[in-house]
């Protein structure tokens, strides 16, 4: 009798769990998985005539053989770790701040503004710095009327002004887990780092910053993911070479039609990202699990 | 529809199975009609008196072509009961992905149309011995120029001048490939069925276009954008619809849309069939209702652009009809180049030469 | 006369707004001694603590270590180092690496911090224990760890900041003996802040008492035992039966002091502090559990002007090994009163509601002029 209701109460127990699984496992298999398969095998084909395909690797062959989307591919991964090395270089600083400094409706506040711009979509953001750096935007008629230039100054569609909006629009996200790792830092090892003779520069680097690994891999995880895929910003501040990977997937399946290499290309990124991660990840000898968990 | 996006499509289904059964409950009882179409082409208080005429209601989803392809692609010509592509891509689009389906005649009141546009539109949208098409509104693409800062842009090649180095924008889009083509001299819509002569013409245009990127802003992408630019006088000379240089011309006289040299390329934007609409005969009501002169003027003034509608010019704007006049003399107008279908394929050789252009530094 | 001195502070305080969290204290430690600051939390000893340290500069006031003044002197500059509560080792480092950050910082070779390294650990008594990461090691480990961290740079003084609070008592009371021997066979000035006058009490050579923010005393853990200068003395280092009342006379070389609860305590004169004793002052009265002596009923001495006798029934009795006692009320006062038990064991048979005779001498009662309201201290009843 024990042991039969036991089994029942077990068994009741494996259909909760099983109930509670199915937005997730549904979410895996129809969101993640399927797609991605499905994007596999789309980019597996090649077009024949109308509505004939057939299987082939040429889409892929064309990536390689293509000057343009090689330089494009390799472009976009190197502006990306870029980006993600100058968010965590800025960010840091902003969080130690944050974290430690500041002591309680200061660190609320400035966590906030931190906050603030992440509650209009990206676009708007965007569209806000165009405003700041066009050519008759405010900080070209700024510098005119404080007499630093003579002429109307183009801010607007260079590589730094992409720059400086993915660092912006990934800000949030660097400073974030930066904050809540340095938070769970205890202050007495700051504390007895300068104790025993060490200074600012020495503490940072043989203290603060071993602490902060995971967070340091984390935040630089999702902002050169967000880079990479970010669409709006390279496309609208990089202006007449903006050349980015996402923008090239775009073309390809939206104004192109061409949902094969468009796939290839998705796919390819895919692959770039993951292997970057990876790579991160062994050199700073952190693992997913420490990361995310 | 075809195999080929059936794996996709399937994907997509059980996507959208669950926001349906979600939106079933709201949306079963009112007639419908979703409208894939352009802004500024049903405006507020046409939709209005539609529905007050019919009662039906009128949802509708700004797009453009590629857009439109795209989203009926995905869905196999469903989500939509009427969409409003242009004339120059359809036929390809359903020789590709069967997202149309044929017009009934019978059920449209042909009087309503000007009858030359009215057998242009059918016969560039017949495939297959059937019709996928009527005309609704049609405008051209050529030059907005500030005339008084940048005098001397008159076609298309003019962009590429000294004198307006770095104040120019056009979009990297099919239509700036084959505008300069003509004002180059050749004939694009002639070279449409030989892929390799089209091929030649794509590798001289994208030379041009390379040679003349320092001379560009930037690329334009939407068309609120450029007229932000213009009006800013950040640039002087761009690519663009006629409509958008009327609009500017209203605030400053000095700038208007130009007719190129070479010709302003001619487009007609229509209606269609999604392959799966579900309320066709509202699509019906609609056409009728959008083509009959009065309602046809209100959406002139509404999108800037002229309709098929016969007889709708008399309500028109006079102000509309001064810029027109304006910017087509008579050998302007007749010079207009009307695309032709675009055969499938062809997209993806200009692709990869806007591609490279973009590319170059 | 300053060079005698590892560790002085003159007149040192230190206000956060309008709260003076150390006011006008002043200290001197001798060389190799172990030096205690005792007090509840809140009394602003890690305050001083962190001052000396150097975490956080005092409002007015001097430090002086080794004879030079260190204001103004960054704390990784400081001849003194910390042992932190927590214990704050470096969890990213090991065993190893942890001793030898302070001499990596100084630029030390190789060579010589490995083998100070291994004479450190040898030294608190974990020679194999270099490679060990912090997490594998029990507590009582860590804490030598820690120590061994600081000592290994040869500091002036040594500043431990409650480092036994974490561990469990049995370890603890191991801890304090350890502590003090290794003190004792090193030789470098210890500075201990506790809220715990028994590790203060077991391990220092001189103790201060600190009560919101100022020194109450400073002596040897037996003057503070034995000869409180303040009532907060008396009430906080070991246990005291305490009363309130007014001074009545003196008789017989003795101090009568009637109590609020009624009766009599006769007490020496001479442990009234106060020279000033006028008929009608407050009194707080402290006798030590373990000076009363205790009898049969019927059994113990009268009470004379030399000897307090009181009668009580036993409440509750506390069996803890030599260090049992057992609570009761006092028959007439109905005062409550702890009394130690004898470690003969000859009252073992002691039960609830039995009652005894309670004696002791005028000597063992020290008495303080109370100048607060009377209510005010009675929160600090009896056994503190």
């Amino acid at each position: 009798m024990k042991n039969a209701s036991g089994s029942v109460a077990g068994g009741g127990l494996k259909l909760g769990v099983l109930l509670m699984a199915t937005p997730l496992l549904l979410w895996l298999l129809l969101l993640v998985i399927l797609p991605h398969l499905d994007l596999l095998m789309v980019s597996l084909r090649e077009r024949i005539s109308y509505g004939k395909y057939a299987f082939s690797f040429t889409n892929y062959i064309e990536f390689f053989t293509e000057p343009l989307y090689w330089n494009t591919y390799v472009r976009t991964a190197t502006m990306s770790i870029l980006a993600t090395a100058l968010t965590l270089v800025i960010g840091f600083p902003i969080s130690y701040y944050i974290a430690k400094v500041m002591r309680g409706r200061g660190k609320s506040v400035l966590f906030l503004m931190c906050l603030i711009p992440f509650w209009v979509s990206e676009l708007v953001r965007t569209f806000g710095w165009m405003i700041l750096l066009r050519e008759s935007g405010v900080i070209s008629h700024f510098l005119q009327w404080a007499g630093l230039v003579d002429g109307p100054v183009e801010m607007l569609y260079n590589d730094v002004t992409i720059m400086v909006g993915l660092v912006y629009t990934s800000m949030l996200f660097m400073v974030v887990p930066l904050v809540s790792v340095l938070d769970s830092l205890d202050d007495s090892l700051i504390e007895a780092g300068y104790d025993l003779g060490g200074n600012a520069f020495t503490v940072t680097r043989d203290i603060v910053i071993p602490h902060a690994m995971p967070g340091i891999a984390s935040g630089c995880i999702v902002v050169f993911m967000l880079t990479l895929g970010n669409y709006l910003t390279p496309n609208l501040l990089g202006g007449k070479s903006s050349l980015w990977f996402t923008e090239q997937i775009y073309t390809q399946f939206i104004t192109r039609f061409n949902w094969e290499s468009g796939s290839a290309f998705g796919f390819l990124l895919l692959v770039l990202s993951s292997l970057i991660v990876w790579l991160g990840l062994k050199l700073s000898r952190q693992t997913l699990s420490d990361t995310v968990g | 529809m075809s195999k080929n996006t059936g794996s996709l499509r399937a994907t997509m289904f059980g996507v959208s199975a669950l926001a349906g059964v979600m939106m079933l409950a709201g949306t079963a009882q009112a007639e419908e009609l979703r409208l894939l179409t352009w802004g500024g082409y049903a405006p507020d208080d046409v939709i209005q008196m539609f529905e007050k005429e019919t009662g039906i209601d009128v949802e509708v989803t700004l797009s453009n072509n590629e857009d439109m392809i795209s989203k009926l692609r995905a869905t196999g010509g469903g989500g939509f009961d009427l969409a409003q592509p242009s004339q120059d891509r359809i036929a390809g689009a359903q020789m590709e992905y069967g997202i149309y389906k044929p017009m009934d005649l019978s059920k449209v009141d042909a009087a309503q149309f000007i009858p030359s546009m009215l057998a242009a539109t059918k016969t560039n949208t017949t495939v297959d011995g059937k019709v996928y098409g009527l005309p609704h509104i049609w405008g051209t693409s050529g030059l907005v120029v500030d005339t008084k800062k940048a005098a001397d842009v008159k076609d298309y090649t003019d962009l590429c001048n000294d004198s307006v180095a770095g104040k120019v924008s056009y979009r990297l889009k099919r239509p700036t490939l084959i505008g300069f083509a003509f004002a180059m001299g050749m004939d694009p819509f002639a070279a449409y069925t030989d892929e390799a002569k089209y091929q030649e013409i794509l590798d001289k245009v994208q030379e041009k276009l390379i040679e003349c990127k320092p001379n560009v802003k930037t690329y334009w992408e939407g068309g609120d954008a450029l007229l932000n630019l213009v009006r800013s006088g950040e640039v002087v000379a761009a690519m663009a619809w006629d409509t958008g240089g009327w609009k500017l011309n209203n605030d400053n006289a000095d700038i208007t849309f130009v007719a190129p040299k070479s010709g302003a390329l001619g487009w007609v934007d229509t209606f269609a069939l999604p392959r799966k609409s579900e309320n066709e005969d509202a699509a019906y009501k609609w056409i009728n209702f959008v083509m009959q002169p009065e309602i046809a003027a209100k959406i002139t003034a509404s999108a800037g652009n002229f309709t098929a509608s016969k007889g709708a010019d008399d309500f028109a704007e006079d102000k509309l009809k001064a810029q027109f006049k304006n910017s087509f003399p008579q050998e302007a107008l007749d010079n207009i180049k009307w695309y032709p279908p675009v055969p499938a394929g062809l997209e993806t050789l200009e692709g990869k030469a806007l591609d490279r252009v973009k590319a170059a530094q | 006369m300053a060079d005698q001195f590892d560790l002085e502070c003159r007149d040192v305080v230190k206000k956060f707004g309008q709260f003076t969290a150390v006011d006008q204290v002043s200290l001197t430690i001798p060389q190799g001694s172990f030096f205690s600051i005792l007090g509840p939390s809140g009394c602003g000893k890690t305050t001083l603590l962190r001052m000396l340290a150097g975490f956080i500069e005092p409002t007015a006031g001097d430090i002086l270590i080794k004879g030079k003044s260190v204001l103004g002197v960054a704390p990784n500059r400081r001849p003194v180092n910390m042992v932190f509560q927590h214990l704050a080792l470096f969890p990213m480092m090991n065993v190893a690496q942890n001793v030898a950050y302070g001499l990596r910082r100084r630029g030390v070779g190789r060579a010589t911090i490995d083998k100070k390294v291994a004479e450190t650990l040898a030294r608190v008594g974990l020679p194999d224990s270099g490679q060990k990461q912090i997490s594998q090691l029990s507590g009582g480990q860590k804490q030598r760890i820690a120590i061994a961290r600081c000592l290994v740079l040869e500091p002036a003084v040594l500043l431990l900041d409650e480092p036994l609070g974490a561990l469990d008592l049995k370890l603890r009371e191991h801890m304090k003996v350890e502590l003090k021997q290794l003190q004792h066979e090193i030789g470098t000035t210890f500075v201990y802040i506790t809220h715990d006058q028994s590790e203060a009490l077991v391990m220092s050579d001189q103790v201060a008492v600190m009560n919101a923010g100022r020194f109450e005393q400073v002596g040897t853990p037996q003057e503070l035992y034995y000869q409180p200068d303040t009532p907060f003395v008396a009430g906080f280092v070991g246990e005291s039966n305490r009363w309130q009342g007014t001074f009545e006379t003196v008789a017989d070389g003795k101090a009568i002091i009637r109590l609020d609860s009624g009766g009599v305590i006769y007490t020496d004169p001479t442990q009234v502090t106060n020279p000033d004793l006028v008929a009608g002052q407050r009194m707080d009265v402290f006798v030590r559990p373990e000076a009363i002596t205790i009898a049969a009923k019927g059994q113990g001495p009268v009470a004379t002007s030399g000897l307090n006798a009181m009668q009580g029934r036993v409440e509750n009795l506390l069996f803890n090994g030599a260090a049992s006692s057992v609570q009761l009320r006092e028959t007439t006062t109905g005062h409550e009163m702890n009394v130690a038990l004898p470690q003969t064991g000859a009252f073992a048979g002691l039960r609830n509601g039995d009652e005894l005779d309670l004696s002791w001498s005028a000597g063992q009662t020290k008495c303080f002029p109370n100048t607060k309201p009377a209510q005010a201290d009675a929160s600090g009843e009896a056994v503190a």
